[in-house]
């Protein structure tokens, strides 16, 4: 069985749905990106698939025993953490949590794996620093590690380059492809077509028209030349 | 000076001041960093007229024991203002403001219109600015006082890794799977418990310095949350005893000298952050 199984699944809110039928399974391995115009929802399919917020109709099955709180999620920034007092290894370790249940501290397995954990994504050197005066590479880098503490399975990622330069932004892909191949699976919203292109095995595009398939099906469909061809013009 | 001192503190209510008034310092100072870094700095002062409103109502419906109403009435406040702030058709400082002056108003008149006392603006004053309230406690009040605190204390201690992770960043939680609804309501319960026990210490205006004075003097000195936390803990405890003995000594009201003290805090926080950030750098 599949990783996540999506089963006529509509978004909206209020009872509202603005996306309607969505169909697809996510397997081990995948490295699906979620593309579209702002407003189509991306975010929202995020947010139903993390349980943040409920699914207008339609279900979400997990598979392979996935438990609902062994999704890694690497959120956008909020307004919040731009002045907010925390050092690195604080916010790495607060990944941590979902193993906690109600247990008011964090063990030692739980401190080391936040040590590897930030170690995998080289933000160790920056264990005592603030988190707030780090570069935003730095930054993504610290929540991917904080994200990896709570999966070994499964990332989603909600624009994980926006607001990086370029350098930075190629950085932080090749770092997800890593782990990717590392045999963790990625769901990752992204504005940035090239890259989902470059990298990704799947691509959902939501919108107007619906598409789901891997790379190449998208290259040669309809959806996928248009919107192509629009962000290369624009 | 110091025997002057002495003299003071083989006063019974003297020294209850002084517990109680360390004791409200410590409680309002370790959840003021959250509620500061969540945009609720104003929250402390919308609540505590509401606590003011529903004094007041107690006063006129001469309830002996008038926590049996103000407590739940803050309480419910709280949760409504907290819980309302995410998706709310008025928004969260709109809504603050809307309750706050609201419940003022209608404290206000309530007194006015059955007051029976003959010094109304004077118990108003002290309603408002804490006058001398925190002098006249009972014993009753200062164990009361002492056992909220504790259980303020040890929920902070107990639940600390959670409120961190649900201050930092809620939507990681819930999807981590914590239930950051049920930590919010927590956190809106303990703070309108310690609004009503510091109604007795500052006044109704002045709690919000209370709250958020030490916590914003800390994130001058320190960049990490644990040394934020201690470090507003350790100087609001700081600045309410030295306020409550220079009010002792001076005669001055204690209220607005614990504030007037946890200000100068701030300003040396302020001038030692600038400081240590330029050599950091």
């Amino acid at each position: 069985m599949a990783l996540l199984t999506i089963q006529d699944l509509s978004l909206g809110y209020d009872s509202v749905a603005f996306v309607e039928n969505l169909n697809f399974s996510v397997n081990t391995g995948d490295y699906l990106c979620i593309v579209g115009e702002n407003g189509s929802g991306k975010t929202t399919l995020m947010k139903t698939l993390l349980h943040l917020q409920e699914p207008v109709s339609g279900q979400i099955l997990m598979g392979d025993g996935l438990k609902q709180n062994e999704i890694g999620y690497l959120p956008q920034q909020t307004i919040v953490q731009k002045d907010f007092p925390a050092s690195v290894g604080e916010i790495v370790l607060s990944g941590c949590q979902g193993r906690c249940g109600i247990r008011p501290f964090y063990n030692k397995a739980e401190k080391h794996l936040a040590e590897t954990n930030m170690n995998r994504m080289g933000v160790l050197p920056l264990k005592d620093r603030c988190y707030r005066e780090l570069s935003g590479g730095q930054q993504q880098r610290v929540l991917l590690a904080r994200a990896l503490c709570a999966t070994q399975k499964v990332l989603l990622l909600d624009e994980p380059v926006a607001g990086l330069d370029p350098k930075v932004t190629s950085e932080m892909y090749d770092l997800i492809e890593g782990l990717n191949q590392e045999g963790i699976t990625i769901i990752m919203i992204s504005h940035d077509l090239a890259a989902a292109i470059r990298y990704a095995s799947h691509i959902l595009h939501i919108g107007a028209s619906v598409f789901y398939g891997t790379r190449e099906e998208y290259l040669e469909s309809d959806v996928g030349k248009f919107f192509l061809m629009r962000q290369k013009g624009g | 000076m110091l025997d002057k001192l002495g003299m003071y503190l083989q006063y019974p209510f003297v020294r209850y001041a002084l517990i109680v008034g360390v004791l409200i310092a410590l409680c309002s100072s370790l959840l003021g960093v959250t509620l500061v870094l969540k945009r609720f700095s104003f929250i402390g002062d919308g609540l505590s007229h509401v606590a003011f409103g529903a004094m007041a109502i107690a006063a006129v419906l001469n309830l002996t024991n008038d926590m049996l109403l103000v407590l739940p009435v803050t309480i419910i406040s709280a949760v409504l203002l907290l819980r309302t702030g995410q998706n709310a058709k008025i928004k969260g400082d709109a809504a603050i403001a809307m309750i706050s002056v609201g419940a003022l108003a209608f404290g206000y008149l309530m007194m006015n219109i059955f007051s029976t006392s003959s010094n109304l603006s004077g118990d108003v004053c002290s309603t408002l600015f804490g006058s001398t309230s925190i002098l006249t406690l009972t014993e009753r009040e200062v164990w009361l006082c002492t056992v909220l605190s504790i259980a303020v204390v040890l929920i902070f201690l107990l639940f600390y890794n959670k409120i961190f992770a649900v201050t930092f960043d809620e939507n990681f939680s819930k999807a981590a799977g914590t239930n950051a609804n049920g930590y919010n309501l927590l956190i809106a319960i303990v703070i309108a418990v310690i609004i009503v026990l510091a109604m007795n210490l500052v006044g109704s205006l002045l709690i919000s310095a209370l709250v958020i004075f030490p916590a914003l003097s800390a994130m001058r000195l320190f960049r990490n949350f644990k040394s934020v936390t201690i470090c507003s803990a350790v100087l609001s405890v700081i600045c309410a005893f030295s306020g409550i003995i220079v009010s002792i000594l001076a005669g001055t009201p204690v209220g607005s000298t614990i504030v007037a003290v946890d200000v100068a805090a701030f300003a040396v926080c302020c001038i030692a952050g600038v400081i240590t950030g330029g050599i950091r750098k």
